[in-house]
């Protein structure tokens, strides 16, 4: 079931929630919702589920308009951020839930049950109640609950947000093994890019109330639409400068800059991200910055080293494989060169210096 | 210090509250049990004002728990205009004299009250009767059930509710299945606390029951009028009857706060950590 949303906007009081948003979800599909607090993500998720209504718009799930549909009978699952389980209810009451108020019949409320208690793999606990389950195990009851009575669509509400690092990052395998296996049209809502790349097909990067930019991970990761985008998705520097004539000067840098051959003078704010810099003891000729050591922290894929640039007044993060560390063999307050591999430019539409 | 405070107090709730009570007890019972009872089963004025005491108090406990349900259910979930002034009106009835709500029923319900005429022309007694007792006694209690529920009701915030809906609930399965089930003690304790104070109400009902012997007299007002005749054993055997009630209620009313705190506990543990 495709979900549609066509020019929706929300206000709540003087704050724009959402401003004239779009939005295609293809059938069968797992998209991300990614977005600062405060960017809309969450009330956007709350229309499309019908716990909030739009103040104009529409929503359509395939070709119905649900708009002005009230959320028991949209049919849609919905998970909870803290997992809003009944507390006074068994597990097997709680996935049992949504099929006793639609009145289906004791034995295949039993059926159901059962078949979601073995996807969620918690067969066992049937007769517990959430207080004695672990955070990561209420989650995926929620889930059972919310899958119980077959919806449309599933929505989630950060998911792993309560959730600790280990068993956040065991649950995102799982729901994308799990919606593999079950291609019901999934949204989830992320403030973690991390959890949006690796879970979802489509990922939409959202900012005050508007879409910033959608497309796959890797189309969002190589090709950021913007500034917000690039600084967003994290491990990234950033410089102040300008172009002109086909380069960039960024303080003492000059890189090249084809894509802005005019001879106009503009600003321009330059992302270099932290795996796209190089760490040199002599200069090779690039161009590079003089910067030197402050901390190195041998994190694991990769050694993150923050150095310092005297003469640019800048500090930056640089990614150095374990190998290469080995060689480099950095302290703090070594003088080394920092050279840029890639850098993204963006110019400020229409400003000239 | 912590002795002397401890002491002073441990005086305080002697001389007051215990040492009363011991001799409501004593009195009631100096010529035995046999005369206890009979004082109560043999007086068919006193029998009647514990059968009225026992029909009015639940009437408003029903009425006051639907009520009250209903207004704190509004108040934890809902803004709208005029919600800071309800909850300071629910609070009204325990500023008040109850003396004073009598008088007002009166003014309004009363042979020459505003209402008065109207209701004489269609035969409705209200004040020196049974609905004029109710009224009072509703009044005065009313803010009870609904003070117990709206802390609980916050504490446990709507995500459950919220959940509900979205599962397909409707609004009545929702607060028989999801709410009712996590205020059940807090509801209990609600039940109790208003039907002790229904029971022992005195000066509301004095003022609407025009105090007619074996017609509006309930248990407490008996009780005065059995002291001001001087039948001082009838006196104490029917305040010993009202403490008793007192006593049980206590006790549930121990034992339901217990629960609630637990409920209210649980509402307030966060539910994520783990």
């Amino acid at each position: 079931m495709s979900i549609s949303v066509r020019h929706v906007s929300k206000r709540f009081g003087d704050f724009v929630a959402l401003d004239d948003v779009s939005l295609e979800v293809p059938a069968g599909s797992l998209l991300a919702l990614l977005g600062p607090s405060g960017s809309g993500k969450t009330t956007l998720l709350r229309i499309i589920s019908g716990l909030e209504t739009a103040d104009e718009g529409t929503v359509r799930y395939h070709e119905q308009d649900v708009t002005n549909a009230a959320v028991r009978d949209r049919n849609v699952g919905f998970v909870f951020q803290h997992y809003a389980l009944f507390r006074h209810m068994t597990v097997y009451d709680n996935v049992a839930f949504g099929l006793r108020v639609r009145r289906r019949s004791r034995a295949e409320i039993q059926r159901r049950v059962r078949e979601l208690l073995r996807l969620v793999q918690l067969e066992s606990l049937e007769r517990s109640y959430p207080s004695q389950l672990s955070g990561g195990q209420r989650q995926r009851i929620a889930l059972a609950r919310a899958l119980a009575a077959e919806p449309r669509v599933l929505l989630l509400d950060e998911p792993f947000g309560a959730l600790d690092a280990k068993v956040r990052q065991e649950l995102r395998q799982w729901l994308r093994r799990l919606h593999d296996e079950l291609h019901v049209t999934s949204v989830f809502v992320t403030h973690d890019q991390e959890e949006a790349f690796e879970v979802a097909d489509r990922v939409v990067v959202m900012n005050e109330g508007r879409i910033e930019q959608d497309g796959t991970p890797a189309e969002i990761f190589e090709h950021p639409a913007n500034p917000f985008v690039m600084d967003f998705l994290g491990n990234v520097n950033v410089f102040q400068g300008h172009v002109q004539r086909g380069r960039a000067q960024l303080g003492s840098l000059e890189v090249e800059a084809p894509e802005y051959p005019e001879a106009e003078l503009r600003p321009a704010t330059a992302f270099i991200r932290s795996h796209e810099l190089e760490v040199l003891r002599t200069k090779n000729g690039r161009p590079s910055l003089e910067a030197r050591v402050m901390h190195v922290n041998p994190a694991r894929p990769v050694v993150k080293v923050r150095v310092y640039s005297e003469a640019f007044g800048v500090a930056l993060t640089v990614d150095v494989s374990w190998d290469r560390y080995a060689d480099l063999l950095l302290q703090p307050g070594d003088l080394v060169y920092v050279a840029p591999r890639q850098v993204r430019l963006f110019v400020q539409p229409g400003a000239a210096i | 210090m912590r002795r002397l405070l401890v002491g002073a107090a441990l005086t305080v709730v002697g001389l007051l509250v215990v040492v009363p009570l011991a001799n409501v007890f004593a009195q009631a019972l100096a010529d035995g049990p046999i005369a206890w009872w009979h004082r109560i089963a043999h007086d068919p004025d006193t029998l009647h004002a514990i059968r009225l005491t026992l029909t009015v108090a639940p009437i408003a406990v029903v009425l006051n728990v639907l009520f009250g349900l209903a207004a704190a259910w509004a108040i934890a979930r809902f803004r709208f205009p005029g919600r800071t002034l309800m909850t300071a009106l629910i609070d009204l009835p325990f500023t008040v004299s109850p003396v004073v709500v009598g008088l007002l029923l009166i003014l309004l319900f009363g042979r020459s009250g505003y209402l008065g005429p109207w209701l004489q022309a269609h035969d409705v007694k209200i004040i020196f009767a049974l609905p004029g007792l109710v009224l009072a006694t509703c009044f005065v209690t009313f803010p009870v059930v609904a003070r117990e529920l709206i802390p609980l009701l916050e504490a446990i915030g709507s995500e459950e509710e919220t959940a509900a809906v979205s599962l397909g609930a409707r609004g009545w399965q929702v607060f028989r299945l999801v709410t009712l089930p996590s205020i059940t003690w807090g509801l209990v304790y609600g039940v109790i606390l208003c039907n002790a104070r229904a029971m022992g109400e005195f000066g509301a009902v004095a003022v609407v029951s025009g105090r007619i012997t074996g017609r509006t007299d309930t248990v407490p007002l008996r009780v005065e009028k059995l002291f001001q005749d001087y039948d001082m054993p009838g006196a104490f055997t029917l305040a010993s009857v009202l403490a008793l009630l007192a006593l049980v209620t206590l006790a549930v009313k121990t034992a339901a706060e217990l629960k609630t705190r637990r409920e209210l506990a649980a509402a307030k543990r966060p539910a994520a950590t783990h």
